[in-house]
């Protein structure tokens, strides 16, 4: 027991800080924002060395139900750089002052997320999925006098409590008809004859982790969400959850269903088709950039699942690039969005406004750019690398016909990024005035992440691709 | 003698009345906080029964979990609609509508 503890120090540090900063929250009330900041931060930064101090580790801990391994690791790194770049940005937008329980609660969503992406046991994956789910409703709802927050809060529960109902009746029946809670048990069992219990719990397993990935047709939350939770929050939504659900959906597709292919891969190559072709579409006419982003968001998550599908070494390592530069794209893309101000200070969400925004404010513009063409995938961005490696793993797993539909999707995605593209470049001015004055920690973390994405990208491949396989192969 | 295919049953019901609940119900977000417990409900009589049939205490412990987890989604739940009441001063389905597209 004690040896095990020595094995989950990032779970501790986040409990130890988060519990440290809630309690200076409670002695030293609202004023000191920094502090709590800076403490947030600082714990986030040592989980994060403690990962990578525990990177070649390969053991489970406490009656098997966590594992420690390369894969938690890859998803936890980027798990927590996305929740400290969430909290990073978070001061600048609540102008009435940010209250202590936001830091707080992102150290606790990401303590959640880490055991996710660590789970080889239905219970750990239960109790790490809810505790991220509890933190993150009440983020959505954070701005508690703004009638879109708290609603967006509200959908964000009620949809999320459905969602976490399913899965735990999924979760019911697997360990009724398999007789564990153990993910290599269940492997075991349902590598036999699956029973129609077994098949029951798989789907209602997989439809509960669709929607916190936010796949089609469990994806209706999430544009009325992005909208409505406050754009930090939404930033943060839009990244580490996905990249924690994402694993965890990796892990229990690989790990626990691995053996009962039929079963699972027509589920999720379903979801993949249905999340591209409808996060397509559904982002056509759409004025509210967050929104677009939320449909966007579904559309990529659709690439991840083709890669999914494939159910290979090469698939879950195309998922897992993948999803290291969706959330740098995503992260710069919302940052651009919180940039965005008329000149009283206000917020500005509506496409029609960013009209002329390439005279205005010329560099802003152009990381949007690079930030739209990455997501629709257009070479030489770097979005495209991930992209070209799940089509990859799909024809090599013999889904061509699925490989091809992702191509033809993505095309039809293109427009409405360039869409964008097209409004801040080639429209006349809008009315809105967009204010200048920037923050310098937001604007190197744009510029940083919009270079990478250029062509620089390319020459991190040769160490992604060892991180990523190193990963995926401990799934194999 | 009740096997384990009457628990099934029963629980079956429960959870499909739990998520009727939250879609077919239009009048009051209450009524869908009872409808998720509803659903937590059915759960744990399938996890209890098949610890009871699989002679295995990992079931019993897994429904005290989801209790627990329970109690803090419903706080959550109630806290969520507070504010959303004060700002809004209802609590009808029909008027969780300030977002569409």
């Amino acid at each position: 027991m004690t040896a095990d503890l020595a094995l989950i120090w990032p779970e501790l540090i986040l409990t130890i800080g988060g519990l440290v900063t809630l309690m200076l929250g409670t002695f030293l009330g609202d004023r000191q924002v920094g502090l709590y900041q800076l403490a947030a931060l600082l714990t986030l930064g040592a989980a994060a060395v403690a990962v990578v101090a525990l990177f070649g580790t390969h053991a489970t801990v406490f009656s098997n139900t966590l594992s420690v391994d390369a894969f938690g690791g890859f998803a936890k790194l980027i798990i927590y750089g996305a929740s400290a770049v969430s909290i990073l940005v978070a001061p600048r937008f609540f102008t009435t002052g940010m209250r202590a329980e936001y830091p707080v609660l992102i150290l606790f969503a990401a303590l959640g997320m880490g055991i996710m992406a660590s789970a080889r046991d239905l219970m750990t994956l239960y109790v790490g999925l809810e505790l991220n789910s509890l933190a993150a409703y009440v983020l959505a709802s954070f701005m508690r006098t703004d009638e879109r927050s708290s609603e967006a809060g509200l959908k964000y529960f009620v949809l999320g409590a459905l969602a976490s109902g399913m899965l735990l009746y999924g979760i019911s029946l697997l360990y009724g008809f398999a007789g564990s809670t153990d993910f290599a048990t269940i492997a075991t069992r349902v590598g036999g004859e699956l029973n129609i219990g077994l098949i029951f719990g798989i789907v209602f397993v997989l439809a509960g982790l669709g929607f916190k990935v936010s796949a089609v047709p469990f994806h209706m939350w999430t544009p009325d969400v992005y909208e409505g939770a406050p754009t930090p929050v939404t930033a943060f939504f839009a990244s580490a959850p996905k990249v924690a659900a994402m694993a965890l959906m990796t892990r229990v597709v690989v790990d626990a269903m691995g053996p009962a292919v039929g079963a699972w891969q027509q589920i999720v190559i379903f979801l993949a088709l249905a999340s591209i072709i409808l996060g397509a579409v559904g982002a056509i006419g759409q004025k509210n950039i967050k929104r677009l982003l939320a449909y966007s968001s579904i559309n990529n998550v659709g690439f991840m699942l083709i890669g999914l599908a494939a159910g290979t070494q090469l698939g879950v390592q195309a998922v897992l690039t993948y999803l290291l530069v969706y959330v740098v794209t995503t992260l710069g893309a919302f940052l651009v969005v919180l940039q965005l101000r008329d000149a009283d200070g206000n917020q500005i969400e509506s496409i029609p406004a960013l009209a002329g925004l390439s005279e205005r404010r010329p560099g802003l513009a152009a990381a949007m750019a690079v930030f739209m063409y990455s997501l629709a995938g257009i070479p030489p961005l770097f979005g495209f690398w991930p992209k070209y490696l799940a089509f990859q793993a799909a024809v090599n797993a013999n889904l061509v016909p699925l490989a091809v539909a992702g191509i033809v999707a993505s095309v039809i995605g293109a427009y409405y990024y360039i869409m964008i593209i097209k409004t801040m470049y080639f429209d006349d001015k809008s009315e809105v005035e967009i204010s200048g004055g920037g923050n310098i920690v937001e604007g190197t973390i744009m510029t940083v992440s919009a270079l990478w994405l250029s062509i620089v990208g390319y020459l991190f491949i040769p160490m992604l691709g060892a991180a990523s396989a190193a990963a995926a192969a401990v799934l194999f | 003698m009740i096997s384990v295919g009457h628990y099934l049953a029963v629980s079956a019901v429960l959870f499909t009345l739990g998520v009727l609940g939250i879609f077919i119900n239009r009048k009051n977000i209450i009524v869908i906080l009872m409808a998720i417990e509803l659903i937590l409900l059915a759960v744990n009589i399938n996890l209890v029964a098949f610890s009871a049939a699989l002679g295995d205490l990992v079931g019993q412990v897994f429904s005290m979990f989801v209790l627990t987890v329970a109690a803090g989604e419903a706080a959550i739940g109630l806290a969520i609609l507070v504010i959303y009441f004060r700002g809004r001063g209802t609590i009808a389905v029909d008027d969780a509508n300030r977002m569409k597209g």
